[in-house]
């Protein structure tokens, strides 16, 4: 019987009567770590192949972010020999060549680092501006909340990529890795807004949050210790699932031109420069796009088994 | 219903102003001087420079420009290009692609996803189920650019069986980017149904239907899916916006000469009347798709009451 199975047996004990907790001393059935929402989660989390499947894959760029050259087996991305150019996949160079004649293995593994740190930055200040906004807006209501929200439907009636387009084109923001990601940003916060201050507004009324405001709790104590914990499972999901559909808006607007630009090494720039290329060597589109593809695989599985974990509804 | 509707109305019109403006404001600063590049390798006089500034009141600050540009608008006056040429018929030249480009996204997203979903709802856990349930993961998670480039090379190129490129063919030139520009909503049509037939399929309703004898059929064209239908509709409504603010890419790739490739075009050279009106036309789309559906909830769902 593995300790799990026991800790559940105990505790359908003490529920059932048949033991109290006091008789198994081991045994405290207030400890929160026995069954809440985040133990609950990873058991079946545990459980669930998709999860691991993006799990690894997410560890996987996440290495090869970081150790880029370990991966691209000590090639260099930018020595380049015009003679090689647009070869084939061989044995020892696996993706082939790019126009120039450079190793693509090592430009593919090499734009990892750029697309992981646009979807991590964008995320990142997307969950700042969401939180604090829908904080505000959920948990003040009244003319407050009409005006952030009527703020909110303006940037939610602009497309993603449209707006991040014009941003970036109009280069007051540059045209840099902090750039894009801020352009994502600027167009991307207002779901996470709304998540939160629906959260926010939901568990305003609850019992506990009146028992803390009668014990003389303040509206930031109140707001931090109380409220926000309980929107901290679907941002969490909603961020995961956003990491990824990030990184593919930045190859779109890298491909329009208007995200990164070279010399940086950046799968959108592969895609766009290969496409020309489709017929003679579609080898030059195929690789950074599947690369490209499986990271967002990642992030978009780990979210959907986490919301499948986290949603206590969906439990059996 | 009535005052319901007014209410939505007025509070589309800051929003409307407002996405406008976000535009407009941001098209103000894109860099270079739009004018001197319409002359080309020859500088243009001075004269006829500040003629130019004037008459597209270039010279004004943001607010007034702004200004100018709505007092116009409201008299259907969207302004020229630098090229002389009227906006709306720029716009009234390339919204038929993009809208014929979103009808046929939409019909594959709603037959596929839609049939799709049923087959996966009505056995869940089944096979189908599961086969639905991993490959709405998988396209969701292939970007649209991607797909775009795979459409292209394995239907256009290696099996030749779809055109890749421009309006050549007809309604036959919109099939493969319609599958493409479709698909992200199509998986989650897929699981929307699949979701809200399964839960249905629990219904109380559905066992009464069951316990009368009615065949497999009925139970689930008639019973079932009638109620399940109405979230894929609503959420189908509102993507029809989604999808014609959405198409930059499918239309770059394949070539076809909608909205999405002339904002992109626009903004490459600093058409700001170009792009402040298919934006705002486009906001306009989305918002009053958004107001449709949310009126249609209430018509299909009487359990919803807007007072």
């Amino acid at each position: 019987m593995t300790d799990q199975q026991q800790a559940d047996r105990r505790h359908d004990e003490v529920e059932a009567g048949t033991t109290t907790g006091l008789a198994a001393p081991s045994v405290d059935v207030t400890d929160a770590r026995q069954n809440s929402l985040w133990s609950d989660a990873w058991r079946d989390l545990k459980r669930n192949r998709l999860f691991w499947i993006g799990a690894v894959l997410g560890v996987l760029f996440l290495l090869m972010a970081t150790f880029p050259s370990v991966f691209a087996r000590g090639a260099d991305p930018r020595a380049c020999n015009l003679a090689n150019s647009k070869q084939k996949p061989s044995g020892e160079h696996w993706f082939g060549f790019d126009q120039q004649g450079c190793d693509y293995l090592a430009n593919v593994v090499f734009g990892a680092r750029n697309s992981l740190i646009i979807g991590a930055l964008a995320v990142l200040v997307i969950l700042v501006l969401g939180v604090i906004v829908g904080a505000v807006s959920g948990f003040f209501g009244g003319v407050i909340d009409s005006l952030l929200s009527r703020v909110t439907d303006i940037f939610y009636a602009l497309p993603l990529v449209l707006g991040a387009l014009v941003i970036l084109r109009t280069g007051s923001l540059g045209r840099g890795v902090v750039a894009v990601a801020i352009a994502l940003a600027a167009f991307g916060w207002m779901t996470a807004m709304r998540l939160v201050r629906s959260q926010v507004i939901a568990v305003k009324s609850s019992d506990y949050v009146a028992a803390a405001r009668a014990m003389g709790a303040s509206n930031g104590r109140i707001l931090v210790r109380h409220i926000l914990p309980n929107a901290v499972a679907p941002v969490l999901v909603y961020a995961t699932i956003t990491v990824g559909v990030l990184i593919a808006a930045e190859a779109t607007l890298t491909f329009l031109g208007v995200g990164l630009q070279r010399p940086a090494i950046s799968w959108g720039l592969q895609i766009d420069a290969g496409q020309s290329l489709l017929r003679t060597a579609p080898h030059l589109v195929f690789f950074p796009s599947i690369i490209l593809t499986l990271t967002v695989m990642a992030f978009i599985m780990m979210g959907d088994a986490l919301r499948d974990a986290l949603d206590p509804r969906q439990r059996s | 219903m009535g005052r319901y509707v007014a209410r939505r109305l007025l509070l589309a019109i800051p929003v409307m102003i407002g996405a406008s403006f976000l535009i407009f404001a941001m098209v103000y600063a894109l860099p270079g001087d739009p004018i001197r590049a319409l002359g080309g390798d020859r500088p243009l006089s001075p004269g006829v420079v500040a003629e130019l500034r004037a008459q597209y009141n270039l010279n004004d600050p943001l607010v007034v420009q702004y200004g100018k540009y709505v007092g116009n608008l409201l008299q259907g006056d969207l302004g020229t290009d630098f090229r002389g040429r009227q906006v709306i018929d720029t716009i009234s030249q390339r919204l038929p692609v993009t809208a014929q480009l979103t009808l046929v996204a939409i019909l594959f997203e709603a037959v596929i996803g839609i049939i799709a979903g049923v087959l996966a709802g009505i056995r869940r856990n089944g096979f189908l189920d599961n086969l639905v349930l991993v490959s709405s993961t998988l396209i969701v998670s292939i970007p649209i650019l991607v797909l775009a480039f795979v459409a292209q090379y394995v239907f256009g190129l290696q099996l030749g069986l779809f055109p890749i490129s421009g309006l050549g063919e007809g309604w036959y030139s919109f099939l493969l980017p319609g599958l493409v520009l479709a698909s992200g909503s199509l998986a989650y049509v897929a699981r929307l149904t699949r979701t809200s037939v399964a839960e249905n399929m629990r219904a109380d309703y559905v066992r009464t239907a069951r316990a009368k004898g009615l065949p497999n059929r009925t139970v689930v064209v008639r019973h079932t899916l009638r109620n399940s239908l109405i979230p894929v509709v609503t959420f189908i409504g509102a993507d029809i916006g989604n999808l014609m603010g959405g198409a930059i890419v499918t239309e770059s790739v394949f070539n076809l000469p909608g909205v999405g490739r002339a904002i992109f075009d626009s903004v490459r050279q600093q058409e700001g009347a170009v792009v402040v009106g298919i934006v705002t036309l486009m906001v306009f789309f989305f918002i009053f798709f958004n107001l449709v559906v949310d009126v249609l909830y209430a018509v299909l769902d009487p359990r919803i009451r807007y007072d």
